[in-house]
């Protein structure tokens, strides 16, 4: 360490303040953790492995022996497309429990008192935290819609509707890593932010539309599985793919988001972003390393 | 006029455990504070209170003019912090954490760059600069936490326990950068275990202990306080301690005080050094042999002794943070 050339002390320049600068400070942020995942590429790759095993498994293991009720007998492609939908949007959702994770790791590393005693954008570290999340899930479902293709997937829409489907997907899944940095905000270790971050993703996943039809439910499950947030994103990209099925009504409950399926997933995700940063970024304000 | 950082009866408590007890600092601009205290007194809740990391139960503080419980962001500007702990993300290179916290500091893009590159260059880390900083050593780490804290040349620093760990090179090289920042203006507040960094580094010294400030002065008046000087005499044979003895209560100002068994005898005096050769002349002719003479003055070591009871001891710095994650994380802060 050689001897500083004597400097007199300056303040740092004025923060921006408001949308601007909790932008620039949240993209700073977000570059530091697609570092990050630049240099841990294994958590990438892990990342990709689960979703392609699912699909895989899905298609190969129950696409033969799933009927769906008003699809031509024994049809295994009716199936694989019905199916697709609903993966994407469980990959996307349990993307989050890394998330959380990530952020729970974060907290109790000495880099937080740093951020915290600077003077950016309150909600900059979690924003940037899950923008680059946004980017590795953006990733994840480009590979995993290659992978959709080569075991027989196809879209019969437009590019465009096609393109707006992964949108509701991705939208859906920035809204679910809110939630998993809200669950890494408020447990000890990184390793309960993992549990605690995919539990709850079991039942809101399978009770809901994404693997089969809601027909087959007990009334009540129908109710919750039609009104289920989860449900109306899977409807919206099926629909947009074009992988609805004729003989299978939009709703059998007669629930809202089910008959517009597409407004309805806009809205709860949006919903779910507005509550979940707002808790997250409060907790994380009152939280200490 | 308050100084560069002030503070008046802060208090803070983690659950059942009061970590501040009423607090009062008074830094003037441009001086070094060292805040001295054995583990669990208080010394980092302090600094994560002035730093805006922590909201005080009660009480007043500002820094640079500035109410912290008020204008936290502001407060922010100000200041720069480098804490117990490397604050440093161990997957991006020296010069990516340091860009980060400069674009953060709200520097625009070019000059959080520029910045970076002469940061580290003035702390011998432009060679490793463009390394994951995992790959450091816990004296680069150190390094690179410091420089992320002198990114914008901040008015007020706050160092928490700076140089906990560091070999005694490195220590001596922080030793520097930190009198070169104050002579640049800069207002310090410094805690430490290390009384001798203190003696070396502050102005004044605040003594803290079960989050009260028990003593303040300057390093000589809190060692005056504990009592002046004296000499020291170990003589060669046992049989000359009486000769010895005669010599020190003449020339000495208070009882003479002999170890048998390390044969060294001590005694308060005045007059220093001019006294000192006056001891080894009576000595000589009186025949004494010595093994070792000298006039020693109260370190700091003995003012914390005297004051606390205790000895500084050295050990893990976490006990404030295991107190508060004990207490349930139900701090508060801004």
């Amino acid at each position: 360490m050689s001897a500083p050339t004597t400097q007199a002390p300056t303040l740092a320049p004025a923060p921006r303040g408001g949308i601007s600068g909790s932008i620039r400070d949240s993209l700073v942020v977000g570059k530091r953790n697609l570092i990050r995942m630049t240099r841990i590429p294994e958590m990438v790759i892990f990342g990709l492995i689960q979703p392609i095993m699912f699909v895989v498994l899905f298609t190969y293991v129950f696409g033969g022996s799933i009927n769906i009720p008003g699809a031509p007998e024994g049809s295994a492609a009716a199936y694989k497309e019905f199916l697709m939908a609903g993966i994407f949007a469980q990959t996307v959702t349990f993307a989050t429990a890394g998330a959380g994770a990530g952020i729970a790791d974060d907290m109790h590393k000495g880099l937080i008192d740093r951020f915290r005693s600077l003077p950016m954008a309150r909600g900059a570290v979690l924003t940037g935290r899950t923008l680059a999340d946004l980017v590795q899930t953006a990733v994840t479902l480009a590979v995993l819609a290659l992978v959709a293709l080569l075991v027989g997937w196809r879209t019969h829409e437009n590019i465009g509707k096609v393109l707006a489907g992964f949108g509701l997907l991705l939208l859906l899944g920035y809204a679910f890593t809110w939630i998993g940095a809200l669950i890494g905000l408020s447990v000890r270790t990184p390793e309960a932010a993992t549990s605690g971050g995919l539990i709850w993703l079991f039942p809101l996943t399978f009770i809901s539309n994404a693997f089969v039809p809601v027909n087959g439910m007990p009334t009540f499950l129908q109710h919750v599985a039609e009104w289920n947030p989860f449900s109306a994103t899977v409807a919206a990209a099926r629909e947009l793919f074009g992988n609805t099925i004729d003989g299978v009504p939009k709703s059998v409950t007669g629930a809202w988001p089910m008959e517009h399926p597409i407004l309805a997933s806009v809205i709860w995700s949006v919903l779910i972003i507005v509550v979940f940063r707002t808790l997250a970024v409060r907790k994380y304000r009152n939280a200490t390393a | 006029m308050p100084g560069a950082i002030y503070a008046e009866g802060l208090v803070k408590n983690f659950g059942d455990v009061r970590a501040l007890d009423g607090v009062d600092l008074d830094v003037p601009e441009g001086t070094v504070l060292g805040l001295l205290g054995p583990n669990g007194a208080g010394k980092t809740t302090s600094v994560r209170v002035l730093t805006t990391l922590l909201q005080a139960d009660s009480g007043y503080a500002e820094v640079a003019g500035i109410d912290v419980a008020k204008h936290p962001n502001e407060v922010r500007r100000s200041i720069g912090l480098s804490g117990q702990f490397a604050a440093v993300d161990e997957y991006l290179t020296g010069r990516e954490n340091l860009q980060m916290v400069g674009q953060l500091y709200q520097m625009p893009k070019a000059a959080a760059k520029q910045r970076a590159g002469e940061l580290l260059e003035q702390f011998n880390l432009a060679d490793a600069a463009d390394r994951p900083a995992k790959t450091y050593s816990g004296g680069m780490r150190r390094r690179l936490d410091l420089a992320a804290a002198l990114i914008v040349k901040p008015p007020v620093m706050f160092m928490d326990e700076p140089t906990t760990g560091l070999d005694p090179r490195n220590r001596q090289a922080l030793w520097e950068v930190i009198q070169d920042l104050v002579k640049g203006g800069t207002t310090l507040l410094l805690t430490t275990q290390y009384l001798e960094e203190a003696d070396h580094l502050a102005h004044d010294i605040c003594v803290i202990d079960h989050g009260r400030v028990i003593a303040r002065g300057t390093a000589d008046q809190l060692k005056a306080q504990t009592g002046g000087e004296r000499v020291e005499v170990v003589v060669h044979q046992r049989d000359q301690i009486e000769s010895a003895r005669d010599v020190l209560a003449v020339l000495g100002k208070g009882e003479v005080a002999v170890d048998d068994h390390t044969r060294k005898l001590t005694v308060p005096v005045l007059g220093g050094a001019k006294l000192l050769a006056d001891v080894i002349r009576d000595l000589d002719e009186r025949g004494v042999e010595i093994d070792d003479i000298g006039l020693r003055r109260p370190t700091l070591d003995d003012v914390f002794i005297s004051l606390t009871g205790h000895e500084a001891e050295v050990s893990e710095p976490e006990d404030e943070a295991a107190a508060a994650a004990a207490a349930g994380k139900k701090e508060t802060a801004k």
